[in-house]
């Protein structure tokens, strides 16, 4: 049977990368005793799935992960189980049974939440909230984006689902499927850009608030709903 | 939330950010106000390494359980941000509180490798504290040095306030008390020191002046104060199996070199082969109990959730309740899905159905070290290893499906000859030999790959090779010529892959070793000019180190190309590790003659070490 873990990640540990919070979890599901699956062979690993990689320096109350269990108590005793030997910073927000057949938490991610607050190093224009309603009501908004090998121009309307300039940052509801991720630092760099306005390094302090998949009726929901 | 002593702004920019934030599972926090005694315990190199480190997990453990300390952790920043913190004038921090280490009371170094020197200069540096100890003041932390460099500390002696020689579980909490007591009645820097000379195992360089006679050798060594002792005899754990073990050790966010549980089966070795130093640092061999050993591999596995267990010692081979250990492990661990990590075994039957059971043998590798290429010279080194057994050892392995196979020597030993090197490239090749005549042809599983490495010798305090001459650097490389060479003249020479290490380094390293105070302003001038992190090759300057030697007017091949007579004071000899320097120099004949000597457990040589009263010397002899 598969469960899925909903965490949060907050404060000093933002500087921990994927990889590491992959081995991270591993760790402390054999300290937290969970009755996890191991894959066959001769070296056998837990079999986990992660949402999708958080770059690191971002914070998040929305990260995801499944494992399959061989046994399972109940939910909430996993919940506990798990916080119990967390470090400060991580802090497990849910765990949820999966259906048969539901698809694995990776291929489910279909769109994102962020909310992004700016350094001090970062003059905003006193129009801001205008500008960037603007750049944001326009029909298309396009870039061209550079890969390793191609560049290509795509729409970024597309794939920003939401924007709202808020008190406390920016919010946005991205596109976070495979190969059509976007990422917040992206589209605002791109927005900075086109009003000519200068960004010091590391402008942002980017916070992803949830993580969604996409219904069979098209609606997204968290990925434990 | 834990304030970081870096800004983000400097975290995104470094590589590995994760090295400096802390927090790390198992690690240790506390309140300061509730302690009176705050300990930083570094390990100069980058954090991966240093994290590596059984030694740091064993004080650290200690130190936390002593309510009035907390100890924290410190290592070297990593070049990119050293340089950053140069910059902006960052101070160093620990890692668990983030505060500087200037605000501490002790600054504890372990020194583990002598090319880790100028990193001990760095660490002082970026914290703020003066370079040398006669320029501190009662603002400053004391500083410690420990571990296996410390029965040297004279090359060193002028950076730190006292060392620490022997093993550290014995004797911090009488250094801490007095520490307290000197804290409390405000008695200060000097008062403290010379007090804690006076605690065994503690030596305070600046209460000793050294003189030299005209030739540079050692004439005198005087105490400046009358409580000083002329000896420092080293401290040891008596009952292994009754002391301080971390049941949790700190788990590490990133990847390091040693990223496992680490469960030491016993101190010390039974061998006594001639070029080693821990051989004779840490006699007797003392087992820990098996009970022991599985109470605390059970306990370190679950509160870690480490995936790897390894055993440390220096010949697991020979602890004597091996067996029994492996067949817990084994159940234990593939109940878990644990891997076993088995170091330094002897290739025998029984060591490789074990590694049989515990890894993929396609994916592994046997390991030999027979350290020389020929008999004669295994004898002058007293390697017990004799080419039937590695032969044999090849034979069984190959029967059981390896196909690759190590080989470690070592180039440069006392009384080697050429004949002595070409054995190198004979050995393998009848080890390759061996695989074709054990293995037909169609069971062959892949190819044979025989991968034979060497590095260069480099004479040790406290060992018998201690009076021996090191080789120059361009010696060192026509050995180095000569094995390769011998090797592509062998027969199966497509099956053997040859490697060797850098001679520059080895030669900076054998001068430290055996260096005496003189030494100390040499460091000082390499680190000066942008010397640090010697023991990384991308950025070890040699040109820079011989430039401070001119500049210091010290002559580097006084201290390796010398063979020192039999009567001369070592610049480590009021150290007393437990060893007689007649047993040293008895060991050393004996080399000359090709004399092999055996083993503690067939029969006590009277190396001095009996004198402890544990370990191997209580024990009944076979013979």
């Amino acid at each position: 049977m598969k469960v899925r873990i909903k965490f949060s990640k907050e404060g000093p540990v933002k500087f921990i990368g994927h990889l590491d919070i992959m081995r991270y979890f591993q760790k402390a599901i054999r300290r937290a005793d969970i009755d996890i699956a191991y894959s066959m062979g001769f070296n056998p690993h837990q079999i986990m799935s992660f949402a999708s990689p958080l770059s690191v320096g971002h914070e998040s109350s929305g990260e995801y992960f499944d494992i399959e269990l061989n046994s399972m108590t109940d939910t909430e005793d996993i919940k506990n189980r798990l916080n119990e030997v967390m470090t400060d910073g991580i802090k497990i927000i849910k765990v949820a049974a999966l259906d048969e057949g539901e698809g694995n938490a990776m291929a489910s991610v279909a769109a994102a939440d962020y909310l992004v607050r700016f350094s001090d190093k970062v003059t905003l224009p006193d129009d801001f909230k205008e500008k960037l309603t603007d750049y944001y009501e326009q029909e298309h908004i396009y870039v061209t984006k550079k890969t390793k090998k191609s560049e290509k121009e795509i729409d970024l309307k597309e794939g920003i689902y939401k924007l709202q300039v808020r008190e406390d940052g920016v919010f946005m509801q991205l596109d976070a499927g495979s190969g059509s991720n976007l990422k917040p630092g992206f589209v605002l760099e791109h927005f900075f850009e086109t009003i000519g306005v200068e960004l010091p390094e590391f402008p942002f302090r980017i916070r992803r608030l949830e993580t969604y998949r996409k219904t069979k009726k098209g609606k997204l929901m968290p990925l434990i709903s | 939330m834990r304030k970081l002593a870096l800004s983000d702004e400097i975290l995104m920019k470094v590589e590995k950010p994760a090295r400096y934030i802390g927090n790390e599972v198992n690690s240790v926090m506390k309140d300061p106000g509730k302690v009176d005694v705050r300990f930083a315990m570094c390990f100069p190199d980058v954090y991966e390494i240093g994290m590596s480190h059984l030694g740091i997990q064993i004080i650290y453990d200690m130190l936390n359980q002593f309510e009035d300390v907390w100890c924290e952790r410190v290592y070297s920043p990593w070049v990119d941000l050293d340089a950053i913190m140069r910059k902006e004038q960052i101070p160093l921090f620990a890692l668990e509180s983030q505060q500087p280490i200037k605000q501490f009371d002790f600054l504890g170094i372990t020194l583990q490798y002598e090319m880790c020197y100028t990193n001990i200069l760095q660490v002082l540096d970026l914290s703020g504290i003066p370079l040398l100890a006669k320029d501190r003041t009662e603002d400053d932390p004391i500083v410690i040095g420990g571990g296996p460099c410390t029965y040297n500390p004279e090359p060193i002696c002028d950076f730190f306030d006292l060392f620490y020689i022997g093993e550290g579980e014995t004797q911090y909490r009488e250094l801490i008390d007095l520490y307290k007591d000197a804290k409390e009645k405000n008695l200060g820097r000097a008062w403290f020191l010379e007090k804690a000379a006076k605690i065994p195992g503690i030596y305070v360089p600046s209460l000793y002046e050294v003189t030299y006679k005209e030739d540079g050798t050692i004439k005198e060594r005087k105490t400046l104060t009358v409580d000083a002792p002329e000896m420092i005899m080293k401290e040891m754990v008596t009952d292994v199996s009754d002391t301080y073990y971390p049941m949790k050790p700190v788990v590490p966010f990133i990847k390091v070199t040693q990223d496992r549980v680490v469960l030491e089966i016993q101190r010390g070795c039974i061998r006594g082969c001639r070029f080693c130093q821990a051989g004779q640092l840490y006699r007797p061999v003392r087992e820990r109990n098996l009970e022991f050993l599985k109470k605390y591999a059970i306990a370190m596995l679950e509160n870690t959730g480490h995936e790897e267990i390894s055993l440390s010692s220096l010949s697991s081979s020979d602890y004597s309740q091996l067996p029994e250990l492996i067949d817990f492990l084994i159940e234990e661990c593939s109940r878990r899905k644990i891997n076993i990590s088995l170091p330094s075994l002897r290739i025998d039957a029984f060591s490789l159905d074990v590694m049989n059971k515990v890894q993929d043998v396609k994916k592994s590798s046997l390991t030999f070290a027979p350290e020389a290429g020929s008999q004669r010279l295994r004898n002058v080194i007293n390697k017990g290893l004799t080419e039937e057994v590695i032969l044999n050892g090849a034979k069984l392995a190959f029967e059981g499906g390896w196909t690759r196979v190590k080989l470690y020597f070592m180039l440069g030993l006392p009384f080697e000859t050429e004949e002595d090197i070409r054995g190198i490239g004979e050995l393998s090749n009848k080890i390759a030999a061996t695989f074709f005549e054990t293995v037909p042809k169609e069971k062959r599983n892949g190819k044979v790959q025989i991968v034979a490495s060497t590095s260069f010798f480099i004479p040790k305090p406290f060992t018998p090779f201690q009076w021996a001459p090191q080789c120059r650097k361009e010696e060192f490389l026509d050995k180095a010529y000569l094995t390769r060479k011998s090797i592509t003249e062998q027969l199966n020479q497509k099956s053997i892959k040859y490697n060797w290490h850098e001679a520059d380094v080895s030669v900076l390293e054998g001068i430290m070793a055996r260096g005496d105070r003189k030494i100390n302003q040499v460091i000082l001038r390499a680190y000066k000019m942008g010397c640090m992190y010697d023991a990384w090759s991308e950025y070890y300057k040699n040109d820079v180190w011989m430039q401070a030697f001119e500049e210091c007017s010290v002559d580097p091949d006084f201290y390796t190309v010398r063979e020192r007579s039999e009567d001369e004071t070592f610049p480590w000899d009021f150290i007393d590790c437990g060893v007689t320097k007649s047993f040293l120099l008895r060991e050393w004949h004996r080399a000359k003659e090709e004399t092999v000597t055996p083993n503690c457990r067939m029969q006590c040589q009277g190396c001095g070490a009996a004198r402890f009263g544990t370990g191997v010397c209580l024990e009944e002899r076979e013979g």
